[in-house]
């Protein structure tokens, strides 16, 4: 929650969001189907836990993790699913800013599954490997999390894609980076990194990005209306204190690696 | 999340439920029998409520779905006060009559919504928590919408329940970041007043909505919200003029204390050769207050780099180390992105708590706060002070704490994924989501053992280590404990070391198709029955049976134990009255232990049983020679069950 003392190196803000917005998305809550409606066209498969792909190449030249979403959508929402956010609404009205949330994390999540995907091949040290398999346990389940309270309402469901978000606008492809993730000259330097240098990148990247984070909760909150369903702000909240308490963790890591290391 | 109760559900409710009783053993064995193999919680059938279940040593007393509105709600924590169990509901809260625990009658029951709605009681007060942005002073439903609100309540809920059924909102106490949790505490020494101690988690509020409300961090504004908790005073004479009366700073200067990985003598080592490095002329850095040697191939460059600035060459001079010296915390600092007003700052680390368990007994707290567990002196309420820190590599989220009832062990949480998550499946670390056990001497918490679920659930369960109490098994640390979607697990953690799992009870997931919000939520022993609120099917129920594990007699005397009244994070210190069920429990564990020798057991039992059947002098007069004969006790491995049995005799004696 160090609000002010963000020192994000390149951040693409999200900015504009009325103009430039994932395809698809709704411009504010939409009344959903009534319950017993078809449910949508399933994205995904059920059974996601068999089928997570590695997500990155072992590649030294990688720049923007492969298009591959990290982790498969969820499977069709349930008509009782779909019944209980009909209910969930009623009592408390999503807005834009929640949908921008969910959709936005998920990009978001992703590039840090597929950061720590890369340690286990590069990391320096023991206590690297155990953080990344913390957050990729942690993140995966999340998106699971995000996929599952859009597609309830109804709402589109953006894969996980290490690169971000993917809109259509003005007829063109775009993919935009949400706050804290990496461009793709960094996730191509991290990729190129081995021991000591990759925990330290690796670490400096991850504190970056979990700002991020912490930064987009900041944001739903401060939108008129948001927050106010009652999984989003649960969802928000944990992983608000989640990634802070993560960040502190982080940076005691990093003033260690950085002493190691000494100076060029 | 919330639940569409079709009527044929809740109708059928009771009708349908497939309890799968677990290999149940013969009480008084010596040696335990092993938790039944294959384990029965695996592979249960899924339902809301017609789940498949599993109990083992625990029986199934009652099962009582939430009534409207708070059905598809869900259900949080519990209190206790007298004949009622009072269950937060995201919707408000219920109160629950158990007189009758087959059939739990609703007393009474609140319509006012809010998160988490976490209860506690004192004497006739109610406290709720309120933490979620919709939450409102008047009750209402339709939530708030606007950023700044005069109607929103975040805070502390304070109700008159001296009429149970017409509760009165006497105060409330806005705060900050709200109450995600809140703990009671009295003050042995002052009973005119009662305190409330508030964590809240959440985002700050604007200042607009609540005037003094700081959302930057203390190095840019002292005043912060951040870093702190709120103690809240309440006159019990006046409490409508409950206020917040300090806002200490316990993480003021907290340095990161060591992993439990180290080995004691890998901290002294490490210790000794930090002296060594500073008397030689080490660089030394201090930095987020953890000190740490500089090594050559860090300071080299650095010092090269003073001597050319000067215009120089060769070696540095004691100048140039000097002038390192001055700027290497600067420097590392910048290097990480800390920058100099946050070195100088409050330490990083957690800004706020999420429980702390009171033990007013023994005048300590245990602080359960984001990436660390504290240990607080609590003899002053309005001050409470940091006297121990721990930290755990294993640990995400340091949830809760309990003591054991002789306060020589403290055991935490680690709410890992924030209870939404599917934590304790097969490939999920047991150390990763699991409780954390340490002993407590001198007040220094060394780490001994972790506890999780044993049983792996699917990847439709929530589950983690979540809320629990003490069962007063006498002269055992015994615990019963939620893990959500995972059921509720005694365990015993006597034996800091070792714990071991001694009943549960389980359900399937509550949906067969994907991940639902459901399970125990808290579970705590309250005058003979376990309690738990189940997050999306209501309140349920269950006794302990005897097993090799827990003896009728061991139940009995836990039994004996009545509280008034019981909050989740106030820990009460347990006494046994004097009964034959204590005294013949104290036999049993040196059975189990093989304490004393088979005859010597056999007759202490019989002596016991005459004497039961005795009267007056005589009684008092049998059970004091027993006693005595139990103080001459000498050659048992067991000598201080034994001493615990001989006073348990001679209470019992002067007790006639």
């Amino acid at each position: 929650m160090r609000r002010t003392a963000y020192r994000v190196a390149v951040v693409t803000l999200l900015v504009g969001s009325m103009a430039c917005r994932a395809s698809g998305v709704a411009t504010g809550p939409r009344p959903l189907p009534a319950p017993g409606a078809p449910a949508a066209p399933a994205r995904g498969v059920g059974s996601v836990d068999a089928t997570v792909p590695t997500g990155v190449a072992a590649s030294d030249t990688l720049t923007g993790f492969p298009d591959t979403p990290v982790v498969l959508t969820v499977g069709p929402s349930s008509a009782a699913a779909i019944a209980d956010a009909v209910a969930d609404s009623i009592r408390h009205p999503y807005t834009t800013a929640d949908v921008e949330f969910m959709s936005g994390m998920i990009g978001h999540h992703a590039q840090a599954i597929a950061m720590a995907r890369l340690a286990p091949d590069r990391a320096g040290s023991e206590a690297i490997r155990t953080l990344a398999a913390r957050i990729i346990n942690a993140q995966v389940d999340e998106i699971r999390t995000m996929q599952s309270w859009l597609a309830d309402r109804r709402q589109p469901v953006p894969p996980a894609n290490p690169n971000g978000m993917t809109h259509e606008m003005g007829g063109m492809t775009h993919t935009m980076l949400m706050p804290g993730m990496l461009t793709p000259e960094q996730v191509a330097a991290l990729a190129r990194s081995r021991g000591t240098d990759f925990d330290e990148r690796f670490l400096r990247f991850m504190i970056q990005h979990h700002r991020g984070a912490t930064a987009m909760v900041r944001q739903l909150f401060s939108a008129p209306g948001a927050g106010e369903d009652e999984l989003v702000f649960k969802f928000a909240s944990d992983v608000n204190v989640d990634q802070s308490t993560e960040i502190a963790r982080m940076e005691q890591m990093l003033v260690a690696v950085v002493l190691q290391r000494g100076l060029p | 999340m919330s639940y569409s109760l079709s009527h044929r559900a809740r109708g059928g409710l009771l009708v349908g439920l497939v309890a799968f009783l677990g290999a149940c053993v013969s009480g008084g064995a010596p040696t335990p029998a092993a938790a039944p193999k294959p384990d029965p919680r695996v592979g249960l059938r899924a339902g809301l409520f017609d789940a498949a279940e599993a109990a083992w040593n625990l029986r199934v007393v009652s099962k009582t779905p939430s009534p409207e509105p708070f059905a598809g709600q869900t259900n949080s924590d519990l209190a206790f006060a007298g004949k009622y169990a009072i269950q937060g509901n995201y919707a408000g809260y219920q109160v629950w009559d158990l007189s009758n625990p087959a059939q739990p009658v609703l007393a009474a029951s609140l319509h006012c919504p809010a998160s988490q709605s976490d209860v506690s009681v004192y004497g006739n007060l109610l406290f709720v928590s309120g933490e979620g942005l919709s939450g409102r002073l008047d009750c209402g439903t339709q939530g708030v919408r606007d950023t700044v609100s005069s109607i929103r309540l975040r805070g502390l809920r304070i109700f008159d329940i001296t009429d149970i059924k017409n509760p009165k909102n006497v105060a409330n106490v806005q705060t900050c970041r709200g109450s995600h949790t809140h703990t009671v505490l009295e003050d042995p020494k002052d009973k005119e007043n009662v305190y409330v101690y508030i964590s809240g988690s959440a985002g700050i509020r604007s200042p607009n909505e609540l005037p003094g409300c700081v959302r930057e961090t203390p190095d840019v504004n002292p005043n912060s919200a951040l870093f702190r908790i709120e103690v809240i005073k309440i006159p019990l004479a006046n409490p409508e003029r409950a206020a917040i009366v300090s806002s200490p700073r316990i993480f003021n200067d907290l340095v990161a204390p060591p992993q439990h990985g180290e080995a004691p003598e890998d901290r002294a080592n490490a210790e000794r050769m930090m002296a060594a490095a500073k008397a030689s002329g080490a660089f030394m850095i201090e930095i987020e207050g953890t000190t740490m040697v500089a090594p050559p191939q860090f300071t080299r460059p650095l010092l090269d780099s003073i001597v050319r600035a000067r215009g120089g060459s060769g070696a540095a001079t004691r100048e140039d180390s000097a002038a390192l010296r001055a700027n290497i915390n600067d420097i590392v600092g910048r290097m990480v992105g800390i920058t100099p007003a946050r070195r100088n700052g409050p330490r990083p680390g957690p800004t706020q708590c999420h429980d702390i368990t009171v033990y007013p007994a023994i005048g300590l707290a245990g602080g359960a706060c984001e990436g660390y567990g504290l240990l607080l002196d609590i003899t002053d309420p309005v001050n409470p002070r940091r006297i121990g820190a721990v930290a755990d590599s294993n640990f995400s989220y340091w949830h809760s704490a309990t003591f054991n009832n002789d306060g020589t062990k403290i055991l935490f949480t680690d709410e890992w994924g924030g209870g939404g998550g599917p934590k304790c499946r097969a490939s999920d670390p047991t150390a990763w989501g699991a409780n954390a056990i340490f002993t407590l001497a001198n007040r220094t918490m060394t780490f001994q053992s972790y506890y999780k679920l044993p049983a792996p659930q699917t990847s439709l369960e929530n589950c983690v280590a979540h809320n629990g109490k003490l069962i007063p098994i006498p002269g055992r640390d015994v615990m019963v404990q939620s893990w959500y979607q995972g059921g509720i697990s005694v365990f015993d953690w006597t034996d800091a070391a070792r714990p071991v799992e001694i009943a549960f009870h389980d359900r399937g997931p509550v949906d067969s198709t994907r991940m639902g919000n459901g399970g125990s939520w808290s579970v705590y022993w309250y005058n003979g029955l376990i309690v738990s609120s189940e997050i999306a099917r209501g309140l349920d129920i269950f006794e302990l049976t005897p097993s090799a594990y827990l003896t009728k007699n061991e139940i009995d005397a836990a039994n004996t134990v009545r509280f008034a009244q019981l909050n989740p994070q106030g820990q009460p210190k347990i006494v046994w009255p004097a009964s034959f069920a204590l005294s013949r429990a104290y036999v049993d564990q040196l059975e189990r232990s093989s304490g004393l020798p088979a005859r010597r057991l056999a007759d202490v039992r019989a002596k016991l049983s005459a004497a039961e059947g005795m009267s007056g002098a005589a009684r008092s007069e049998a059970l004091h020679a027993l006693g005595r004969s139990l103080d001459a006790e000498t050659g048992s491995s067991d000598a201080a069950k034994v001493k615990l049995l001989a006073g348990s005799v001679h209470a019992l004696a002067s007790a006639n």
